[in-house]
C-alpha cells in the first residue's frame, strides 16, 4: 500500500515537473526573442559575407504545438551547417505574430493557424509567399486509459465531466469549435485555456478529464494522457504555414532552415511528431 | 517625559479609542529605554520638510523613476481607441469580469487579514526555532512566478493534489475551475504583501504596550485585540491595500489553478491577455477600466485609511 501510494506521488510529481517545465519553457521562450538583437546584428554581417551557406544565428518564431519537431530540426540544422546556431522562441501563434508586428526581430515564423500568419502577412511582415508544411488534427486527451471509455464528441457532455478546450482567441480553440459545430454538440466546458499546453496540461494533471488538443500534443505528451481520435476532426484540420521575414536579420540563414523543414528529412520529423502531410 | 508623551500621541493617532488608555502611563516607567526605541516614532506626528531645496542628485533619478512608471500608463491612454469604446463597453462580458475581479480580489484581501495578521504576529513577536526559516519562506510566494504558484496550488489542492483529493473524497469540495479557486489562487500571491506590511508595523511598534497591558490581567490575545491591533491599524489597512492591488491585477496563478471561464473563474487580467490575442483595442479598453477602477479605490481608500502614515 505504502509503496503503491508513493508511487503514485512520484509519478504525479513527475507529470507536474513536466507541466511545470513547459510552462517554465515557455515564458523563457517568449522573452528570449528581444535578448539576442545585438548577437544577430553580428552574425548577419558574417552571413553577408561569406556567400557558401548559412551562418551565424537563425532566430525562428514557432507555435507552441512545434516544439518537439522543431528543437530536433534545429540540432539536425546545426550539424548540418557548422557555425550556425538556431534560436527558438515557442508560443501561442497569436501573441508570436503580435511580436512580430510589434518589431520582434525573428527570421522565420512559423504559425499554427492560416489566420495568425494572415496577420502578419497583412502587416508586410512577411518576405514571399507563406507555404504550408504540415498540417495537425484534433484529439480528445483523456486520462490515461481513457477510464469514462469517451469515444465521441458527444461522449463529452456527459454530466459530471470536466472538459477544457482553448480559447477561441487561439488556433486550437478555432479549430475545437469547428469540430463542435460540424458535429452538432453542445459543449460547456469548465475553462477556455490561453494555449494549447494549458488545455493538455489541465489533463495530465488530471484536473480535467478530457481536452481538444492536436493529435501532435497528444503524442509529445506519451503516456501520461491518451488520445482518442473522432470523426469530426476531419471537418477541422489546421494548415500549418512558414515564411521568411521582411525584416530578417539572417535571410539566408532563415531560407535554409525552411528547406530543411520542408524536405523529406524534414517531413520524417514532423510525422514523427504526429503531423499530417501538408 | 518628552519622547513618552510624543509616543502617546503616535498611539492615540493610531487606535483613537479607550483601548490603549493605560499604555501611556506604564510607556513612561522605563525612561532609560526610552529615548532608543522612541526616537524615530517623536517624529511623526508633526511632518518635516526638506529645507534648502531638492538636491539634483534626488531629484532627477526620483524624476526618472516617476516617468518610468507613468510613461506606459500614458501611452496606453494615448493610443486608447476612445471612438469605439461606447460599443466595447456595451458589452456585458466586460462587467461580468470586472465584477468577478472585484468580489474576488475582495475576498482574497478578507482571507489575507483573517489568516495573513495572526501570521504576522507570530513571526513579529513570538520567538520560536526556525523563525528566520519561516519568515522566508512566507515570502516565497513574492519571488515564485505566478504561473509556478499555480501549478504548485494544482499539486497542493487540485482534484488530485496531495491535499485536494482528501477534500474531493471526503466533502465533494474541488477547487480549480471555481470562483472558490480565484480566490484561492490570488490569496496565495497577495497575502505575502500582507505579512510582510503588518509583520514590520509590528516590529516598529512598542511590545511594552501590550506588556502593560497584560500586567494589568488581559489575556494575551485581549492585548492583541485591545491594544496591538489598534496600534498597528495603518500598517494592517496598507498591507490590506497592497494585497488587494495585487490580487486585482493577478493573471498567472489564477488562470493556471483556477481556469478561465466567463462569469465563474474569467476575471479582468484574463480577459485582457485573451483580448490581446485578436483584439488589442478591446483588450486596450479592457485594461483602461480596469486602471480605472484601481486608481479610484486606491485613490479613495488611501485618503481615509493612510492619512496617518
Amino acid at each position: 500500500m505504502t509503496t503503491r501510494s508513493a508511487r503514485r506521488t512520484r509519478r504525479r510529481l513527475q507529470a507536474g515537473a513536466a507541466g511545470a517545465a513547459v510552462l517554465l519553457a515557455l515564458s523563457a521562450c517568449s522573452s528570449s526573442g528581444s535578448g539576442s538583437s545585438a548577437e544577430r546584428g553580428d552574425s548577419a554581417g558574417k552571413a553577408g559575407s561569406a556567400a557558401e551557406g548559412p551562418a551565424g544565428e537563425v532566430t525562428v518564431f514557432a507555435a507552441a504545438s512545434l516544439k518537439e519537431s522543431f528543437t530536433a530540426l534545429g540540432e539536425e540544422f546545426e550539424s548540418r551547417h557548422p557555425g550556425t546556431k538556431v534560436t527558438f522562441s515557442f508560443g501561442g501563434s497569436d501573441s508570436l505574430a503580435a511580436g512580430i508586428t510589434g518589431g520582434a526581430p525573428a527570421d522565420v515564423f512559423a504559425a499554427a493557424s492560416p489566420t495568425t500568419m494572415k496577420i502578419v502577412a497583412d502587416a508586410g511582415g512577411t518576405a514571399g509567399t507563406p507555404v504550408t508544411f504540415a498540417r495537425n488534427e484534433l484529439r480528445m486527451a483523456t486520462l490515461p486509459g481513457n477510464p469514462r471509455k469517451l469515444s465521441s464528441l458527444k461522449d463529452l457532455t456527459r454530466p459530471g465531466l470536466k472538459v477544457v478546450l482553448c480559447d477561441e482567441a487561439v488556433p486550437c480553440g478555432a479549430a475545437a469549435r469547428k469540430a463542435l459545430d460540424a458535429g452538432g454538440v453542445d459543449l460547456t466546458p469548465v475553462s477556455y485555456e490561453q494555449d494549447v499546453k494549458a488545455a493538455l496540461n489541465k489533463v495530465v494533471l488530471k484536473e480535467a478529464d478530457a481536452a481538444l488538443v492536436y493529435r501532435t500534443d497528444v503524442r509529445a505528451a506519451g503516456d501520461t494522457v491518451t488520445g482518442v481520435a473522432f470523426p469530426e476532426s476531419a471537418e477541422a484540420v489546421g494548415d500549418y504555414p512558414i515564411a521568411l521575414l521582411e525584416d530578417a536579420g539572417n535571410a539566408e540563414g532563415g531560407k535554409a532552415f525552411i528547406a530543411l523543414v520542408r524536405s523529406a528529412e524534414g517531413r520524417k520529423v514532423l510525422g514523427g511528431a504526429g503531423f499530417l502531410k501538408p | 517625559m518628552t519622547p513618552a508623551g510624543a509616543r502617546a500621541t503616535g498611539a492615540a493617532a493610531g487606535s483613537g479609542t479607550a483601548g490603549p488608555s493605560a499604555a501611556p502611563s506604564r510607556a513612561g516607567g522605563p525612561p532609560a529605554a526610552g529615548p532608543r526605541t522612541g526616537g524615530p516614532r517623536a517624529g511623526r506626528p508633526g511632518r518635516r520638510r526638506v529645507r534648502g531645496g531638492v538636491p539634483p542628485l534626488l531629484l532627477l533619478p526620483a524624476l526618472a523613476g516617476l516617468a518610468f512608471l507613468v510613461l506606459p500608463l500614458v501611452a496606453l491612454l494615448l493610443r486608447a481607441p476612445w471612438r469605439g469604446m461606447p460599443d466595447l463597453l456595451a458589452g456585458a462580458a466586460v462587467w461580468q469580469a470586472l465584477q468577478l475581479s472585484l468580489l474576488c480580489a475582495t475576498a482574497a484581501t478578507g482571507v489575507s487579514l483573517v489568516i495573513g495578521v495572526p501570521l504576522a504576529w507570530l513571526l513579529a513577536r513570538v520567538e520560536f526555532p526556525g523563525r528566520r526559516l519561516l519568515r522566508a519562506l512566507v515570502t516565497l510566494p513574492l519571488v515564485l512566478p505566478p504561473v509556478v504558484g499555480g501549478v504548485a496550488l494544482l499539486m497542493a489542492l487540485g482534484r488530485n493534489g496531495v491535499v485536494g483529493q482528501w477534500l474531493d473524497a471526503w466533502f465533494g469540495i474541488t477547487l480549480p475551475f471555481t470562483t472558490a479557486g480565484v480566490v484561492v489562487a490570488e490569496t496565495f500571491v497577495a497575502m505575502p504583501f500582507l505579512v510582510i506590511s503588518v509583520e514590520g508595523t509590528l516590529r516598529a511598534a512598542d511590545p511594552r504596550y501590550e506588556e502593560a497591558a497584560q500586567t494589568l490581567g488581559a489575556s494575551r490575545f485581549t492585548a492583541f485585540r485591545r491594544v496591538t491591533l489598534p496600534l498597528i491599524a495603518p500598517g494592517v489597512a496598507a498591507g490590506a491595500v497592497l494585497a488587494w492591488a495585487r490580487a486585482l491585477g493577478e493573471f498567472g496563478a489564477t488562470i493556471t489553478f483556477a481556469g478561465n471561464f466567463p462569469g465563474t473563474t474569467q476575471t479582468m487580467p484574463l480577459a485582457v491577455y485573451l483580448a490581446l490575442q485578436n483584439d488589442p483595442e478591446a483588450a486596450i479598453t479592457l485594461s483602461l477600466v480596469l486602471l480605472a477602477v484601481s486608481v479610484a479605490v486606491l485613490a479613495g481608500l488611501r485618503d481615509r485609511w493612510m492619512r496617518s502614515t
